[in-house]
C-alpha cells in the first residue's frame, strides 16, 4: 500500500540521521531525570508510575515539536514536496503516511522507556494494567501533538517558526485544563465555556487514561484531534504548496 | 497526446500563465523557452498536477489532470527545477523509494531500478548517500527518477541548469535516446540546446505564448539567417559592390579587418550572387561562411515584442 511506503521512507530517514538517536537519548535522560529528581520516583515509596507519566505532557510540549517541526517544513524548503505531491499518491495519504512514522518513532522512543517499567516490578506489585493504560494513553497524546505539529509545519518553510508555533498552540491545549486557567475564566465565563475549555485539555483526557481508566471517550478525543489536525494539514498543504 | 486549452494561472493579483494553448502529440520533444517569470515551470507544475489552474484544461491521454490527477501522475514523469532530492537517502533507497510510490514490488521493482540505473550510468554511486553525489549526478538521479516507470509524458523542468559541457551533452543524449515514441517536454533557457534536442520551440513571456514552431523556424526569425560573412586579404571598400545585390538588405562593414557581413532580405540565401561579385572583382578571400540564426537574437526580440503587446 502506498501509504506503507511513505512510512517505511520516513521511517528511514529518522534513522540515516542523528535525529533519531539524538532525541531518543534525550527523551530517556529527561524522563528519567524527571521521575526521579522531579518525581520524586523513591520518596514516594509506591509502586506505581506516576511520577514518571505525570511529566510526559511536559515533556512532549519540548520534545515533540522538534520531530513534528520537520515533516512539512523541510519538504517545502529543500522543494522535495514537488516530488512527493507528482507522484500517484493522495495528499493525505502522504499527510497520514509522514504522521504514522513520526508517531510510530515517538512510540519506540516511549517503548525504550521500559527499565523504569522493570525497576518498579522490581521493587513492589504495581498494576501493569494501569501501566499498560497509562503508556497508551502517553502514546497517544503524542500523536495528538505530533498531528498539530503536522498542521503548524504545513505552514511555514522554516523549521524554527514550525517549533515554536507548534510549542505555543500545543501549550494551550495543555494548560486549559489548568486550575490556573480555570480559575481565571470561572469568574465570568459561562459553566459551559468553562467545561469545554477544560475537555479541551489534553491534559484532562491523559489524567484519566494514566489513572488507569480508559474511557473511550477519552481515546476518541485524542482520535478526533488527530484526525482533525491532520486534515487540516491536508488542506494547509493543497493551499500553500504553491509558494 | 497533451492538450492545454486557455489554461491560466495567477497568484494574487500576478498572472503567472496568461490563456495558453496548445497540443503536443507523441513523438514530439517541445522546448519551453521564455525568460525567468514567463510562466514555463508553472505550466510544467500545472501540467504535472502540482498546481491548480485557475482557469482552463489540462489533458493527458484523455485524462483531465483537475479531475483524476492520479491518472495523469500515472503517466507522467517529472523532474522539478533543480532536481530537488532526499539528500538523506542513498541512490538505491531513493529509487526504490519512488518505484514502490509508482507502485511496483519484487522482481518488477528490482527489475526496473536496475535498467533505470544502468540508463542514466548510475552504478558508480548506487550506495552514495545523495547528499555526497555531485551536481552531474544528483541530476542523472532525478532523470532516473523521472523515468523509472516508462512514462508516456516526460516533463523536465532545466533538465541540464549549471552542469558543465560535457554533463549537459549527456543529459541532451539521454533525453534524445528516450523520446522515440513519448513527449518529452523541457524548460531551458539556453537556446543551443533547443536546436540540439527539440522537434518544436515554444516561446513564453509573460505567461503567453509568442511563438511556437520548429527550432528552424525560429532561426530563420533571425536577421543573421542566411548572412554571409566575409573576410578579405586586403583592405578594400567592398560594401557597394556588395549592397549593390539584388536581395540584400544591408551590409555591415568593418574595413580594418576587411570583414564584412551580408545581411539578405527575408532570409534568402545570397551565396551565389556574393560568389559572383567575388569573382567579377578578383577580391583575395580568406574567410567566407553562411551564418545560421541567432537564436539569442530571435529570443530577445520575440520576447520583447510579447512584453510590449
Amino acid at each position: 500500500m502506498s501509504m506503507g511506503v511513505i512510512v517505511r521512507r520516513e521511517l528511514n530517514s529518522y534513522f540515516s540521521t542523528p535525529l533519531a538517536y539524538v532525541f531518543i537519548a534525550i527523551f530517556l535522560m529527561l524522563s528519567g531525570l524527571f521521575t526521579f529528581y522531579l518525581g520524586r520516583f523513591y520518596e514516594r515509596g509506591q509502586a506505581d508510575l506516576i511520577a514518571f507519566f505525570s511529566f510526559m505532557p511536559w515533556l512532549y510540549l519540548v520534545l515533540v515539536p522538534s520531530i513534528a517541526m520537520r515533516l512539512w517544513a523541510e519538504e517545502r524548503k529543500s522543494g522535495t514536496i514537488e516530488l512527493l505531491m507528482t507522484l500517484p499518491i493522495s495528499t493525505f495519504t502522504v499527510v497520514l503516511g509522514k504522521f504514522v512514522a513520526a508517531w510510530l518513532f515517538v512510540g519506540v522512543a516511549l517503548a525504550l522507556t521500559f527499565p523504569i517499567w522493570l525497576t518498579v516490578n522490581y521493587l513492589g506489585e504495581p498494576d501493569n494494567g494501569v501501566v499498560i493504560a497509562s503508556y497508551l494513553g502517553s502514546w497517544f497524546m503524542a500523536g495528538g501533538f505530533l498531528a498539530i505539529g503536522s498542521c503548524l509545519s504545513a505552514c511555514t518553510k522554516n523549521q524554527v517558526v514550525a517549533f515554536i508555533l507548534t510549542l505555543v498552540i500545543c501549550f494551550m491545549f495543555v494548560v486549559s485544563g489548568f486550575p490556573l486557567v480555570q480559575d481565571f475564566f470561572s469568574a465570568w465565563a459561562p459553566l459551559w465555556m468553562i467545561d469545554w475549555l477544560s475537555s479541551l485539555s489534553f491534559l484532562t483526557h491523559f489524567d484519566a487514561i494514566s489513572r488507569g481508566v480508559i474511557d473511550l471517550r477519552d481515546i476518541l478525543y485524542f482520535i478526533v484531534m488527530m484526525g482533525s489536525w491532520l486534515l487540516a494539514t491536508t488542506i494547509v498543504i493543497n493551499l500553500k504548496k504553491a509558494d | 497526446m497533451i492538450k492545454i486549452e486557455s489554461l491560466t494561472r495567477s497568484f494574487g493579483r500576478f498572472t503567472a500563465v496568461d490563456g495558453i494553448s496548445f497540443m503536443v502529440s507523441p513523438g514530439e520533444v517541445l522546448g519551453f523557452l521564455g525568460p525567468n517569470g514567463a510562466g514555463k515551470s508553472t505550466t510544467m507544475k500545472i501540467l504535472t498536477g502540482f498546481l491548480e489552474a485557475t482557469s482552463g484544461t489540462v489533458s493527458v491521454m484523455g485524462h483531465d489532470v483537475a479531475n483524476e490527477p492520479k491518472a495523469v501522475q500515472a503517466l507522467v514523469g517529472y523532474l522539478p527545477e533543480g532536481a530537488p532530492l532526499y539528500g538523506d537517502m542513498t541512490v538505491r533507497g531513493f529509487l526504490n523509494f519512488i518505484g514502490q510510490a509508482r507502485g511496483f514490488r519484487g522482481d518488477e521493482l528490482k527489475q526496473r531500478v536496475s535498467s533505470v540505473v544502468q540508463k542514466v550510468q548510475l552504478s558508480r554511486v548506487l550506495d552514495q548517500t545523495i547528499d555526497t553525489l555531485s551536481k552531474g549526478f544528483k541530476r542523472r538521479v532525478g532523470l532516473a527518477q523521472a523515468i523509472i516507470h516508462d512514462p508516456k509524458v516526460l516533463v523536465l523542468d532545466e533538465p541540464t541548469d549549471g552542469l558543465d559541457p560535457n554533463q549537459k551533452h549527456q543529459v541532451r543524449e539521454l533525453i534524445r535516446n528516450l523520446s522515440k515514441d513519448k513527449i518529452v517536454i523541457i524548460s531551458t533557457h539556453i537556446l543551443e540546446e533547443v536546436s540540439a534536442v527539440c522537434t518544436r520551440a515554444l516561446i513564453l513571456a509573460s505567461g503567453k505564448v509568442v511563438f511556437d514552431g520548429t527550432p528552424d523556424a525560429l532561426s530563420r526569425l533571425s536577421r543573421h539567417h542566411n548572412a554571409i560573412a566575409i573576410k578579405l586579404a586586403a583592405q578594400q571598400d567592398a560594401a557597394s559592390a556588395l549592397s549593390a545585390i539584388d536581395g540584400v538588405a544591408s551590409v555591415d562593414s568593418d574595413p580594418q579587418t576587411g570583414s564584412f557581413i551580408v545581411y539578405p532580405l527575408n532570409g534568402m540565401s545570397l551565396l551565389r550572387e556574393v560568389n559572383q561579385v567575388i569573382h567579377r572583382n578578383g577580391w583575395d578571400v580568406e574567410e567566407l561562411h553562411v551564418e545560421k540564426g541567432r537564436l539569442d537574437d530571435v529570443f530577445r526580440q520575440v520576447t520583447l515584442e510579447g512584453v510590449s503587446t
